[in-house]
C-alpha cells in the first residue's frame, strides 16, 4: 500500500492520499500528483523548495497545497518526490523534495493545470484514516 | 446517463424541467447513444448550472459533453448582469481561452506527403511542446501587459504574422476590457517562459488533408478543397490562464457565503457579475484570452517558418481562430427581446449564423466557421454557424470529441510506441516527446467525433463543412 491512488474523472484524473495524519495524508497526495506525470521513483530528491499556504478550512488549505506545488512545477519545471508537510492550524509549511524534469528520463506524460474543487475532499475514514482528494485538471 | 425524468424534445434535444433549485430548465443536445454513454455527472452538473442567479433561458449541454469541474464541459451558459447573473471561473475553465486555429496552405496532400518526414521532424524541432518545454519569448514587465491587452494584434505588431490574420480572428484578434493588472504575479511569472508553447495533453499542431467535403459551396469560400493541406492548432494561455483559473477559483471559493448565493457544490463557485471580484476575474479573464490568442499567433509564425524551410514559396493563410472555453458578453434575442448577457461556453464553440455581425465580412454569407478539433489518428470537422442555433443554444456548437476512457484506462490499453508505428502505417506523423503521453491521447480513448457533429448538424446547432484527416500530429 503506499498511501496514494488515482481515480477517474471524465477528461482528466483524480488523485487520492492516504495518511494517518491529515499531514501524511496530504504528503501522499503529493505523490499522487507527481504520479500523474511521471514515475514518482524515477524522481530525484536532490532539492528542496519551502511552501507555506493558509487557508480559512482544511479543504481549501489541501487545493492550495496542490496548487502551490503545480505553480513550483511550472515555475521551475521541476517534479517532485518527497514531501515533508506540517500542518498547523489553518497554516500549511511543507518542504518539497525533487530535481528538474528530465525529459529523456522522466517521459512526463502531461502537465498539470491545476487542482481544482471537484471532489475535493479531506476527511477522516471510519477506520480512522485520513483522507486527501481533488481532480486536477491535466 | 439514466435517462429517466429527462423529456425528448425531439431526436437531437432532450429537456430536464426545473426542480429544486433549478431555475431555468436544462437542454442537452444528442441522440439517446451518445446520451447514454454520458456520466451522469453531466446531468447533475448541467442542473447545477441551472440553478445560478442570473442564468437566462437555460443550461445547455453539448453532444460532447462530459463531467468537468462545475460547469460540465460542453456546457454552455448565459447570465443577466442586471438580474443577479454571476460568473463563475469554473464555467470558463483553466485554460482560459483555450481554442482551436486553421491554417490553409493552398498546398496539394501529394506536394506534402513527398516531405512528410523532412516536414514532420522540422515542425517538432520548432514547435515547443511538452512537459518542461519553454518558448524563445521572454517578455518584460511591460511588455507583457501590451500582449495581456493587446492579443494576437500585438503578436502581429511584433513580427509574429501578418495583419491580414486579424480579420480572421474572434474580435479581430484583441479582446477589449482587459485588465493587466487583476492578474497575480504568480501568474504572470507562470507564462515568464511560455509564450509560444504548445503545452502538452490534447493540445496539438496537425498537418491535415481535406479528406472530405460536405457543402461545396461553403467549402470553396472558406478556401477547403479536398486533397488539399491545412494546419490546425489546438491550444489555449498557458501558464498564464491556469494560474487565472486557480486563482479567481479560489477567491470565488472564499467570497461565496459574503455574497449571499447557495451553491449545490463548491466547486460552482461563482461571483456576481457586479461585484468586484466579478468584474476583476472578467478584466484577468480577457487578458487571458489575448494570451490565447497572442500565443496561437506565435505558434503560426513558427509554422510558417517551418513549412518555408520545408516547403519554399508555400503562404500559409488563416482560415479562422475561435475559442472554446469562454465568457464573453454577447447580445442574444430571448423572448424576443434583445438582452446583453455574459454567455460562458466551456468546451464549447461560438457558432454565429449568416449575417451575423460578429463574423469576418468574406464568410458573413454563411456564418462562422466552427473548428472541431479531433483527437491524434482522427479526424477533425470545419462546421459553420447556422441560423437555428441561435435560438437553439445562444449560437453554440460542439467543440471536439470528448474522452470516452480515463488517461489510466488508455495507458492499460495502448503503448505509445505501438500506437506511434501503427499510426505512421496509416501514414501519420506523430511527434511527442513523451510516449506516455501518446498513450493517454490514443485516439481510441476518445468518442467518435464523427457521431458527434452528425448529431450536432442534425440538431441544429451547425453544418457540416469538411473533414480533415491528420498527416502529421505535434504533440506536447
Amino acid at each position: 500500500m503506499s498511501g496514494w491512488e488515482h481515480f477517474a474523472h471524465g477528461a482528466d484524473i483524480g488523485i487520492r492520499g492516504y495518511g494517518a495524519t491529515p499531514d501524511e495524508a496530504f504528503a501522499r497526495a503529493a505523490l499522487a500528483l507527481t504520479a500523474v506525470v511521471t514515475d514518482p521513483s524515477q524522481v530525484r530528491p536532490d532539492a528542496s523548495v519551502r511552501i507555506e499556504c493558509r487557508m480559512p478550512d482544511r479543504e481549501l488549505l489541501f487545493f492550495e497545497w496542490l496548487n502551490s506545488l503545480v505553480f513550483h512545477m511550472a515555475t521551475r519545471r521541476m517534479l517532485f518526490s518527497r514531501f515533508d508537510v506540517r500542518l498547523e492550524g489553518d497554516a500549511l509549511i511543507a518542504d518539497a523534495w525533487g530535481e528538474p524534469v528530465d525529459v529523456a528520463r522522466h517521459a512526463p506524460a502531461v502537465e498539470v493545470k491545476g487542482a481544482t474543487l471537484t471532489e475535493l475532499a479531506v476527511r477522516q475514514a471510519p477506520d480512522g484514516r485520513w483522507l486527501a482528494q481533488c481532480v486536477l485538471d491535466v | 446517463m439514466n435517462l429517466a425524468g429527462l423529456q425528448k424534445d425531439s431526436d437531437y434535444r432532450w429537456i430536464v424541467e426545473p426542480t429544486g433549485a433549478m431555475r431555468v430548465p436544462a437542454v442537452l443536445y444528442a441522440d439517446e447513444a451518445l446520451l447514454r454513454d454520458m456520466d451522469d455527472k453531466v446531468r447533475q452538473q448541467i442542473c447545477n448550472v441551472a440553478s445560478l442567479p442570473g442564468i437566462v433561458g437555460a443550461a445547455y449541454a453539448m453532444p460532447d459533453a462530459h463531467w468537468g469541474y462545475g460547469f460540465p464541459i460542453g456546457g454552455v451558459a448565459a447570465f443577466d448582469a442586471e438580474q443577479g447573473g454571476v460568473v463563475s471561473a469554473g464555467g470558463v475553465g483553466f485554460d482560459i481561452s483555450c481554442g482551436v486555429r486553421t491554417l490553409l496552405t493552398g498546398l496539394r496532400r501529394d506536394a506534402v506527403v513527398s516531405v512528410q518526414h523532412a516536414l514532420a521532424n522540422e515542425l517538432a524541432r520548432a514547435i515547443p511542446a511538452g512537459v518542461g518545454s519553454t518558448g524563445r519569448l521572454r517578455l518584460s514587465s511591460d511588455e507583457m501587459d501590451a500582449m495581456l491587452t493587446g492579443g494576437a494584434r500585438w503578436a502581429v505588431k511584433r513580427g509574429h504574422g501578418d495583419a491580414g490574420d486579424l480579420a480572421h480572428i474572434e474580435e479581430e484578434g484583441c479582446i477589449a476590457g482587459a485588465e493587466p493588472e487583476s492578474i497575480s504575479q504568480r501568474a504572470r511569472q507562470r507564462q515568464r517562459d511560455e509564450m509560444g508553447t504548445l503545452g502538452s495533453g490534447n493540445h496539438y499542431l496537425e498537418v491535415q488533408s481535406v479528406a472530405e467535403v460536405f457543402d461545396h459551396g461553403i467549402a470553396a469560400d472558406f478556401g477547403l478543397e479536398v486533397g488539399e493541406v491545412v494546419v490546425s492548432i489546438h491550444c489555449g494561455s498557458r501558464g498564464l490562464g491556469h494560474q487565472i483559473g486557480t486563482d479567481y477559483l479560489r477567491d470565488m471559493a472564499l467570497e461565496a457565503p459574503s455574497f449571499g448565493i447557495h451553491l449545490p457544490d463548491r466547486e460552482l463557485a461563482c461571483a456576481p457579475l457586479r461585484s468586484e471580484l466579478g468584474q476583476r476575474y472578467l478584466g484577468a479573464m480577457r487578458a487571458a484570452m489575448n494570451c490565447a490568442l497572442a500565443n496561437r499567433q506565435i505558434l503560426t509564425h513558427l509554422c510558417r517558418d517551418s513549412f518555408a524551410r520545408i516547403l519554399p514559396g508555400s503562404d500559409l493563410r488563416l482560415l479562422y481562430d475561435v475559442s472554446h472555453n469562454i465568457c464573453k458578453e454577447e447580445v442574444h434575442a430571448v423572448g424576443g427581446v434583445s438582452r446583453r448577457l455574459f454567455v460562458h461556453r466551456k468546451g464549447a464553440t461560438r457558432a454565429f449564423g449568416p449575417g451575423h455581425v460578429a463574423v469576418p465580412e468574406s464568410m458573413r454569407a454563411h456564418g462562422q466557421p466552427v473548428l472541431i478539433g479531433g483527437s491524434m489518428g482522427t479526424a477533425s470537422y470545419v462546421l459553420c454557424g447556422v441560423e437555428s442555433g441561435e435560438s437553439l443554444a445562444l449560437g453554440s456548437a460542439c467543440h471536439g470529441a470528448g474522452r470516452s476512457m480515463s488517461r489510466h484506462q488508455a495507458t492499460r490499453q495502448w503503448q505509445g510506441r505501438q500506437l506511434v508505428d501503427d499510426l505512421a502505417a496509416r501514414g501519420i506523423l506523430i511527434r511527442s516527446p513523451s510516449l506516455r503521453g501518446v498513450a493517454e491521447e490514443a485516439p481510441g480513448a476518445y468518442k467518435d467525433v464523427a457521431r458527434v457533429v452528425d448529431v450536432a448538424e442534425r440538431a441544429g446547432l451547425a453544418r457540416k463543412v469538411a473533414r480533415l484527416e491528420p498527416l502529421v500530429c505535434v504533440k506536447g
